[in-house]
């Protein structure tokens, strides 16, 4: 292992390469900001660029840092306008919306970015110890686990089941599951529920139905009642910094992240996602009762720990591509095609055959990371004056990038009346206090609880798979407990404390 | 996303549709056929339609046999809404082509779309991949003969896996193969998955015994090891994959490719046709194609106009009857 370290310290630190990694994060990280467009659709751009340079070490340098750009940059558009670009920064906007709100976006940027450079290191540092002996992880989960997993990823709706919140929360979630049903199934031949609509037949949009629920209710919220949604303008600059007891909170949560994100990514079938919602919902559960009536209205940790947990997730989907040549998500399954247009065959004969690739790329991912957070510091007083933008101009360029975010995918104008019209709908049940992360994350979650769940029945021909694997019995008991025991818990604190029960 | 489900094949072209972005319409002078081709991709970018259509106008650029080329993205109804375009608005497109490929013989049988390549002008069919039956390295099974053993022996533990849904390509060849090895295709587990790579770590993970699969998919991880080809789809055996038996081979009749074309609309003028045809007949000649052709790992299978209708009315029957077996139909 040594030796292939010091290889890949050889190719990584030529002027060449840094210049590539700092370029590659660059153009990845200020494309990544751009509400609307995810690392999938960047790294498609730069794939000519990449295989134009002929050195596969190069090419898959470049990429990589792109990709960990786009993911550094992705939550900036999550934190200061509530738009994510990508599934796995929604849980970012779910703490860092309200800290920008509240005028704290300067501190909610640099948490994000302190995150996420840990999340990334320490998983480089699992990858480069473990990844020849992660390729069994990445094959231990089977279709019934992954619905264990994602199942425990639902409970991260309880953060928004607040006080007075749990039906609504309940019902948003359901919403998100149908809707979720919506199109041509992977698991039937037969469109569902697209009233013979030609447009609906592959589901709705991902990015059309976040647009919609988080970024245009935003934006029209700021229309309708310009006086009362916080006045963040002048504030979000001066509170950069982050005290000693704020980092020392917030340690912990991003040690523990790094770890269980990168597992997580390391699972072909979950991926960034997964781990953000799972990080999201283990921290708020064994977070202090005080601490955990903050997540979803600003709380740091809330903020730290998806950022954490999908960068971490994002270097651990390298294992399975690298260590067994299978795509764990669409952007690991673009760099696989651009390995293969360049004669490289990941795999398990990678490490082997040619280690300057394979240890120069994990280097990389070092001085990557290093690179983000140089580069991200010193810009976030001036990416937070986004916010001290006039709103009449501020709101239509998020309009614009919105409605572009939307289009841009399936090149579809459908997408933008479905856009609308959600959007118009989220704003109603925004005005009636409804909460609409849970609505996204039952969307998100719900086709890949429906596929797994039914390849599970067919496979064990019936439920039996609940009990007759004991890993997704563990999981199920989970999920029971995390969703189970903080609403019992507050029931009877409500019980024992009649006098003052609405206490906050 | 219809197209987006169909997984690694379809990201692995992802990145060569990225590739083909901007060629330049080199116009080598001389020996150009067609002034322009308008390119209708019924998926959207990235996909493994947007590959073919951008890989082919390269190297028709590329190679001056076409003055340059153009490509819209018209996603929808699983490829139904390009096809209806095509056909509304048939007298302005005599410069466009669009391509496509087995699916649509599925998706016109199980109508998911009312047309079928029956009310377009069919160009050519270009490239093709076969289908390969796949299992892990460490499996007991060895062969097809295996694979039907281990199903007899318990039909409920043999389950087959593939990056489709039931119905589509991937159920289809596994059927296609059990049924023409004397088994009943109805009593075949399939299990679907929504990307090829997914259904690949579920082979890798045990979870299911067999995998139906692209050839070009399971070429990479079979030569690394990971993976044995049982049996392949062509009629002879593949250059890329030498040791992999073909099914004829060990006497199961059945072969399948995969393949992908381009259509015009209805009514194209057949002076307009063979312009068509010429220009990409003359392709494969090409060192730009070569190029093209072998960074994707496709296969050239060239069925011109005639013998393209052949060829789509013998796989939609083969199809047809499979799937009212299947009860799909």
């Amino acid at each position: 292992m040594l030796e292939g370290l010091l290889i890949g310290l050889q190719t990584a630190l030529s002027i060449k390469m840094l210049i590539v990694v700092i370029g590659g994060c660059l153009i990845g990280t200020f494309i990544g900001m751009l509400p609307g467009l995810g690392p999938m659709s960047i790294i498609a751009i730069m794939i000519p660029v990449a295989i134009s340079m002929g050195d596969p070490a190069a090419a898959l340098i470049l990429l990589a840092g792109v990709y960990y750009g786009a993911i550094f940059g992705g939550s900036t558009s999550s934190i200061l306008l509530n738009a994510p670009g990508v599934a796995g920064t929604v849980a970012t906007s779910f703490d860092g919306y309200p800290m920008t709100q509240q005028g704290k976006a300067g501190k909610a940027l640099t948490i994000a970015a302190i995150a996420s450079f840990c999340g990334g290191t320490f998983s480089a540092i699992l990858l480069m110890i473990f990844a020849p002996m992660l390729s069994s992880v990445a094959l231990l989960f089977h279709s019934a686990e992954y619905f264990a997993l994602m199942i425990v990823g639902l409970s991260a709706i309880a953060a928004f089941a607040g006080k007075g919140q749990v039906a609504k929360a309940i019902l948003m979630t359901t919403i998100g599951l149908i809707m979720a049903t919506v199109g041509e199934g992977a698991l039937f031949n037969m469109p569902r529920f697209t009233m013979g609509i030609m447009d609906l037949q592959s589901g709705f949009g991902f990015i059309t139905l976040a647009m919609a629920m988080f970024a245009l209710p935003e934006a029209l919220f700021l229309v309708l009642l310009p006086k009362t949604v916080g006045g963040s303008g002048n504030g979000a600059i001066k509170d950069l910094r982050i005290s000693r007891s704020e980092a020392r909170s917030i340690a912990p949560v991003i040690f523990r992240q790094s770890i269980q994100g990168f597992f997580i990514g390391v699972l072909p079938g979950a991926g960034a996602t997964i781990a953000s919602f799972l990080g999201y919902a283990v921290e708020r559960n064994i977070a202090p009762k005080e601490e955990q009536k903050q997540f979803g209205k600003g709380s740091i940790k809330g903020l730290a720990a998806p950022e954490t947990a999908n960068n971490a997730a994002c270097t651990g989907s390298f294992v399975p591509l690298l260590t067994l040549g299978i795509p764990g998500s669409g952007t690991t399954a673009i760099l696989l095609g651009a390995l293969i247009a360049l004669n490289v065959s990941p795999g398990p004969r990678l490490m082997i055959d040619e280690p300057q690739i394979f240890w120069s790329v994990i280097i990389s991912m070092y001085i990557g990371n290093l690179v983000l957070l140089v580069l991200n510091l010193p810009l976030i007083p001036y990416i937070a004056k986004v916010l001290s933008v006039p709103r009449n101009y501020l709101i239509p360029f998020i309009m614009f990038f919105t409605l572009m975010g939307a289009y841009i995918g399936q090149n579809n104008a459908t997408e933008l009346l479905l856009l609308v019209g959600f959007g118009v709908c989220a704003t109603a049940l925004k005005f009636a206090n409804y909460p609409l992360a849970p609505l996204l994350i039952g969307f998100i979650l719900g086709g890949m609880i429906e596929d797994n769940f039914s390849r599970s029945m067919q496979l064990y021909d019936g439920v039996a798979f609940i009990w007759e694997r004991p890993m997704t019995l563990g999981l199920l008991m989970i999920a029971a407990l995390l969703i189970v025991l903080p609403t019992w818990n507050s029931h009877r604190a409500q019980k024992n404390r009649p006098g003052k029960a609405d206490g906050d | 996303m219809t197209t987006l489900k169909m997984g690694r094949r379809v990201l692995l072209s992802a990145a060569v549709a990225a590739i083909t972005i901007g060629a330049p319409a080199a116009f080598a002078g001389g020996h150009q056929v067609v002034d322009s081709i308008h390119f209708i991709i019924p998926g959207g970018a990235g996909g493994g339609w947007d590959g073919t259509a951008r890989g082919t106008g390269e190297a028709l650029t590329n190679a001056g046999l076409v003055g340059s080329a153009s490509y819209e993205n018209m996603s929808g109804g699983g490829g139904g809404k390009a096809i209806a375009y095509m056909i509304e608005n048939a007298d302005s497109n005599h410069g466009t082509l669009m391509v496509n490929s087995t699916p649509i013989v599925i998706r016109s049988l199980t109508g998911v779309f009312p047309q079928s390549f029956r009310d377009l002008t069919l160009v050519a069919g270009t490239i093709g991949d076969y289908a390969a039956m796949v299992v892990g390295k460490d499996s007991p099974i060895n062969s097809m003969a295996d694979l039907v053993a281990a199903y007899e022996s318990d039909p409920s533990a043999t389950a087959i896996g593939g990056g489709s849904v039931p119905g589509g390509m991937d159920h289809l060849v596994a059927a296609m193969t059990m049924e023409a090895a004397g088994k009943d295709a109805l009593d075949v587990k399939y299990i679907p998955y929504d990307a090829g790579g997914k259904a690949m770590a579920a082979l890798l993970s045990g979870e299911i015994s067999a995998l139906s699969t692209g050839f070009s998919e399971a070429v990479d991880l079979a030569n690394a090891g990971e993976v044995k080809i049982i049996g392949v789809t062509s009629s002879e055996r593949v250059s890329a994959a030498p040791d992999a038996k073909t099914m004829i081979e060990q006497g199961i009749d059945t072969t399948f490719v995969n393949w992908r074309g381009f259509f015009g609309s209805p009514g194209l003028p057949a002076e307009k046709l063979a312009q068509y045809q010429t220009a990409l007949e003359k392709m494969y000649e090409t060192p730009e194609w070569e190029a093209v052709r072998a960074r994707n790992g496709w296969v050239n299978i060239h069925n011109n106009g005639d013998d393209f209708r052949i060829f789509l009315e013998a796989q939609e029957k083969v199809i047809g009857d499979l799937m009212k077996k299947l009860g799909f139909l």
